[in-house]
């Protein structure tokens, strides 16, 4: 009976994380991959197993909480700290694993002949990645949520100490496994659990979605691993699967910033800075709401770039607002989604379907390069990076080779943007100081207000 | 080394399935559109909670006054099923925002 339940799982978990691979099918393969997760845990439940013991209670009250707790933060959590969620619930994942691993290696002191050597190493490899992954999860985290702290947590010669951290752990791995004091344990523990923090460390906040998709398939690897020890076959198909398709999103990740993987890890990105501060800028010059509102509404076609500026401020809502107010007037609105806006691709996306924006006005990058030549207004809210023209014409620019959207081959631009700070990546835009560029200050949700009740004036 | 050949020969079948399932997961993975890579990166999230099964079979072949044991596993049940739970209701959430646009 379990053996079958567990191939229908099995089944329901590959069969459902195909589906979500499209769009169309996306939300009825998260639930088949959720059914396939009920009936495993249900089949581990009741699974015939020699020298078991009823510890009925210990499996119910830990679930059922969880559950709950679960249900409710998935319920509340705002959309914009999606990537914050997936990091902090990869990290208990990873955590999870530790605590299993340590568990499991705990039996073998106690009773060192119920193990072969080889799944004691399989134990200490699972206990070191599902470290890494936990305490670099919630550095991640911290570094998203934009934490100062997080952002300067770097060592002198980080390279050098990963690598004598890596030979320590391995080091006393090989002791611990010759001589298998519990003490040799805990320092494993603690200078794996330190590794994930100096893994994570260099990587500038603007990549923690690369990272976290990294951690996430490290924890589907520790699971895989844990599933050959404790035998199981759904473990180790779920943990594989996502340990691939971890990897693959990872590698596509960085496929759509125009970076390595390894780049990426070495964390060019913040170090390289900001090559040409000091640059001849010229000057910027500010639209008035009246002005701004008669352009659009004067215009045939605009284009919305929406940026993390727009999410942080809560603005969507008032985006759709402004949206339809124009549309009344006949005017041509669309949303070019740059891959990255928001803070992971598909971010965005999520944001603006949340604000019941029309799929169909969404266009991606290459459709929306195409259509800004005939585009009357364009415009930027709290973007940056993405529109910045010196990743097309400045080679020494940190963004130079990113794929971004060409805003100004549009008849005019405006930006919304809180002042004239830097992006995420730490370089000043060229774009603010274009002839056919004007700039509309404040915070996105007061400016589009504004901007909003104007428009209505008309 | 004849360690390492006892371990390759007694767990031939699941070696093999590492390997097949592998290539599964890249294969199912690779044509993803980016709209989907948020939902898709916590749906993922969430069967890499599976382990919670290592934890439910660790609890069961347990005797019931090794507490020290019961309470270690019961906690990595604990915390590995927020992220099964929490991941699968998170990304159903997003992904019914996506359905409920496309029928107006």
């Amino acid at each position: 009976m379990d053996k079958i339940l567990f191939l229908i799982s099995a089944f329901l978990l590959v069969w459902g994380l195909r589906l979500q691979s499209d769009p169309a099918s996306a939300s009825k393969g998260n639930k088949l991959a959720a059914v396939g997760m009920l009936i495993a845990i249900f089949s581990a439940v009741i699974m015939p197993l020699e020298n078991s013991f009823s510890n009925l209670m210990w499996i119910v009250v830990p679930l059922s909480l969880s559950a709950l707790l679960g249900y409710l933060i998935a319920k509340n959590i705002k959309m914009t700290s999606m990537p914050q969620m997936v990091s902090i619930f990869n990290g208990l994942g990873g955590l999870s694993a530790v605590l299993l691993s340590f568990a499991e290696v705990n039996k073998w002191i106690s009773f060192p002949d119920s193990y072969q050597i080889i799944v004691v190493i399989v134990l200490i490899l699972s206990l070191f990645i599902g470290s890494v992954a936990f305490t670099g999860s919630l550095l991640a985290f911290a570094k998203l949520d934009g934490y100062r702290w997080s952002e300067k947590l770097t060592l002198p010669f980080q390279h050098v100490v990963n690598i004598v951290f890596l030979s320590l752990i391995i080091g006393f791995s090989y002791y611990f496994i010759t001589t298998p004091v519990i003490s040799f344990l805990y320092i494993i523990i603690i200078l794996s659990f330190l590794y994930g923090i100096f893994f994570v460390a260099p990587i500038g906040g603007a990549d923690m979605p690369v990272v976290i998709s990294l951690l996430n398939s490290f924890t589907g690897i520790t699971a895989a691993l844990t599933g050959i020890i404790f035998g199981n076959i759904v473990m180790l198909l779920g943990g594989i699967l996502v340990g691939a398709a971890g990897t693959i999103l990872t590698v596509l990740m960085c496929n759509a910033m125009n970076r390595s993987l390894l780049n990426v890890i070495i964390g060019g990105f913040s170090s390289s800075g900001s090559s040409k501060e000091n640059k001849e800028q010229g000057e910027v010059k500010e639209i008035s709401d009246s002005d701004f509102a008669v352009q659009l509404f004067y215009s045939n076609k605009v284009i919305i770039i929406p940026g993390y500026g727009l999410a942080v401020a809560q603005a969507q809502k008032l985006c759709k607002e402004i949206q339809e107010a124009l549309e009344a007037n006949d005017v041509e609105v669309k949303y070019a989604i740059h891959p990255v806006a928001g803070r992971m691709p598909g971010h965005m996306n999520v944001l603006l379907a949340e604000a019941d924006v029309d799929y169909s006005k969404l266009i991606e990058l290459d459709q929306a390069n195409g259509e800004f030549k005939t585009t009357d207004v364009a415009v930027i809210i709290g973007a940056n990076d993405v529109v910045n023209p010196d990743a097309i014409d400045d080679s020494s620019s940190p963004l130079y080779g990113m794929p971004i959207l060409k805003v100004w081959e549009s008849t005019a631009t405006v930006v919304l943007k809180r002042s004239m700070s830097a992006g995420y990546a730490g370089v000043q835009n060229p774009l603010f100081f274009k002839k056919n560029n004007k700039m509309y200050f404040g915070d996105a949700k007061e400016s589009l207000q504004r901007l909003s009740s104007e428009l209505k004036n008309l | 080394m004849n360690e390492i050949l006892n371990f390759l020969i007694e767990y031939e079948i699941l070696i093999y399935l590492l390997l097949f399932t592998i290539l599964l997961g890249f294969e199912v993975i690779s044509k993803v559109p980016s709209v989907l890579h948020t939902p898709l990166m916590s749906g993922a999230n969430a069967i890499s909670g599976i382990v919670i099964l290592g934890a439910i079979i660790l609890i069961r072949t347990t005797e019931s006054d090794n507490y020290l044991t019961l309470i270690i596993a019961g906690i990595a049940l604990f915390v590995g099923s927020i992220n099964v739970f929490g991941g699968f209701f998170v990304t159903n959430r997003m992904l019914e925002m996506f359905n409920k646009k496309k029928k107006s």
